[in-house]
């Protein structure tokens, strides 16, 4: 037996006091250390997102709503806005537009609606499969195909608004064409989808039988002036098919219909300065935001908060050393008879301390390697903690 | 067999009245002596000179060939776990080690010595005679007070001591358990003729004693236990 084993049987004996000290440790060093990571996670994902996305045109309302729309695809999404913006942005020639419409989620995946400038624009390549190339297409960001298990040939159905109201959007059964490369960014947890499937989704546009060959009486009316009505009893299809697709066909203007969210991507600074003189002298309802700006106000927000969370753990850091101190000077008044008796057997007083330092060290260590591991943790799913928690989309 | 030889002896507590004077005394080698005298007399002080845990202020103290005295403090720490077993009236076991590690303490707390495979066996043959042999893994709280002090016992003899220093070993005990344990250390020492000191105040135990030696021989102002404590834990 040696001077170790001492220490560790000591340890062993006395495990309710070596649970309670680890854990106040483990927990004081932990907590500020998960916030640390967390809060850089945060910081650089949100940064480095936003510096990639010069300019995001919306509807009036919260620049922050807004540009954490178009950046994470959020499900706090703002005021729709005019398909024509886009159209709009194109006109002026001082920026490219790439637009957004994220309102439908499929298995609580967020769908983005937009076209194939987005995934040139994020430098998204593909995995597997192919791009859009028809209504009813989707692509799959790497953690949704990951998650559900989908490949290019599967077919994916989007969820339905709300279950109860029988009278909305009927479900659409996507074509899964192709999976994204991995990219570490919300776009692995979205489900791709071109504006125009997004709006049938959303029923502005439909396909259905043919009304003209359709004798049944009731699901066909003629109206006065000889025209064909659908009753309710004629369902749309539910999934776009090589036979179907023809039927599919669009109701009003596309000019009116709904996106979320325009990216603006100018070719230079003055293009850019130029675009946002634009929209800041209309007097319509949608702004121009600079997501950068709008994260760099956020992140200062954060971090003067985060100034209170570091002075609050220093205060409990300080009294969790306190405590530890007060309760290993009274362990050690309780031993010293113990001390008493070895150090008579014939042991220094360097090997009584050598003892109770290793006990505190042991303690030190242990806590430490528990903080270590639960670090490490932290550390790994951090990029999906902050997806999840931060962002509000899924992991 | 070592002799143990007192002369001219002066020990004082620092800051205080006690003084402990013993012109001459000598214990023979492998004798059984008792030394007794009322509670505070400075009994356990003159075991604790004898130990080398505290330190004369003036005289000699001549165990065998060694001057205890001229010892520096790790010569007399390394002297006292090779050639002392110290026995207490407390029994002193460690309460988070079992009978077997109590036993094989000494080894632990101090580099000098470390314990080889036969030490092992020795120590476990020290607990089958003593009676501990399916106690080895019991930690002190579930021994009874005889068990607890034979455990004592072993843990002063597994480093086979030439000295065994008894310090009011019955103290604690029941008269069955006073006899057992007296008749151990009687055996002990007729079998391996370590030379065998008991510290005691009670008078009843004193039969099987060669020599006894009364304090109130040596001089002795003031009480000392509460100052014998005090300055070990102080030196602790």
């Amino acid at each position: 037996m040696s001077w170790t084993r001492l220490v560790i049987r000591y340890i062993q004996y006395h495990k309710l006091k070596t649970v309670v000290l680890v854990a106040s440790i483990f927990l004081t060093t932990f907590l500020p250390l998960t916030i640390l990571i967390l809060l850089g996670e945060f910081n650089e994902k949100i940064i480095s997102r936003a510096r990639s996305t010069p300019m995001v045109i919306g509807a009036e309302g919260s620049p922050l709503d807004l540009t954490l729309h178009a950046l994470y695809f959020s499900s706090k999404r703002p005021a729709p806005i005019r398909f024509a913006t886009v159209e709009e942005v194109r006109q002026t020639g001082w920026a490219r537009p790439v637009p957004l419409y994220s309102r439908y989620t499929a298995r609580q995946f967020p769908i983005v609606g937009t076209n194939l400038a987005y995934f040139q624009f994020r430098n998204l390549p593909l995995a597997k499969g192919e791009s859009l190339s028809r209504l009813g297409d989707c692509v799959l960001g790497s953690e949704v195909a990951r998650q559900l298990q989908l490949r290019p040939g599967d077919r994916l159905l989007s969820d339905p608004e709300n279950i109860l109201d029988l009278a909305g959007h009927y479900p659409l059964k996507m074509l899964v064409r192709g999976v994204l490369e991995p990219s570490s960014t919300p776009d692995d947890w979205a489900v791709f989808v071109d504006l125009k499937t997004s709006w049938v989704i959303q029923g502005l546009g439909h396909g259905h039988q043919n009304l003209a060959e359709e004798t049944d009486d009731l699901k066909v009316e003629v109206r006065s002036d000889g025209t064909l009505q659908a009753t309710a009893a004629v369902l749309p299809y539910m999934e776009i098919t090589d036979e179907n697709i023809d039927s599919f066909h669009f109701h009003g203007e596309t000019a009116d219909f709904p996106i979320t969210a325009v990216i603006a991507v100018s070719p230079d600074e003055k293009s850019e300065t130029l675009l946002m003189g634009h929209f800041q002298g209309m007097e319509n309802e949608t702004q121009l935001v600079r997501p950068v700006v709008v994260i760099d106000e956020l992140m200062s927000l954060v971090f003067q908060v985060k100034k209170f969370f570091d002075l609050n753990a220093i205060l409990i850091a300080m009294a969790t050393l306190f405590l530890l101190i007060l309760v290993l000077v009274l362990s050690q008044r309780l031993r010293i008879r113990e001390m008493q008796t070895m150090f008579k057997l014939g042991c220094s007083r360097g090997t009584l301390l050598l003892l109770q330092f290793s006990e505190i060290a042991i303690l030190f260590l242990f806590s430490s390697m528990l903080v270590a591991l639960a670090v490490w943790g932290v550390w790994m799913m951090a990029g999906n903690v902050v997806q999840s928690l931060l962002i509000g989309g899924q992991g | 067999m070592i002799p143990i030889h007192l002369e001219q002896l002066e020990f004082r507590y620092p800051q205080s009245d006690f003084l402990l004077k013993i012109e001459q005394l000598t214990i023979d080698a492998g004798s059984r002596v008792a030394i007794v005298g009322p509670s505070g007399s400075g009994k356990t002080t003159l075991l604790n000179l004898m130990a080398g845990i505290c330190r004369a202020q003036q005289g000699r103290i001549q165990i065998g060939e060694h001057s205890v005295g001229e010892m520096s403090d790790s010569e007399r720490r390394n002297f006292r776990i090779s050639r002392i077993g110290m026995v207490f009236q407390q029994f002193e076991l460690v309460d988070y080690l079992n009978t077997e590690e109590n036993i094989l303490l000494p080894f632990a707390i101090n580099q000098s010595i470390s314990p080889t495979g036969e030490d092992r066996q020795y120590a476990e043959s020290l607990a089958v005679q003593m009676g501990l042999g399916d106690k080895l893994r019991r930690l002190p709280n579930r021994l009874s007070q005889g068990e607890q002090q034979r455990v004592a016992i072993c843990r002063a003899l597994v480093t086979r001591p030439s000295l065994i220093f008894a310090d009011e070993p019955t103290g604690n005990l029941d008269p069955k358990n006073k006899t057992r344990i007296l008749d151990i250390l009687f055996d002990i020492n007729r079998e391996q003729g370590q030379t065998l000191v008991v510290v005691t105040h009670d008078t009843q135990i004193l039969d099987g004693f060669e020599r006894i030696i009364d304090f109130q021989d040596f001089t002795v102002e003031a009480n000392t236990d509460s100052q014998t404590d005090r300055m070990l834990e102080k030196r602790s």
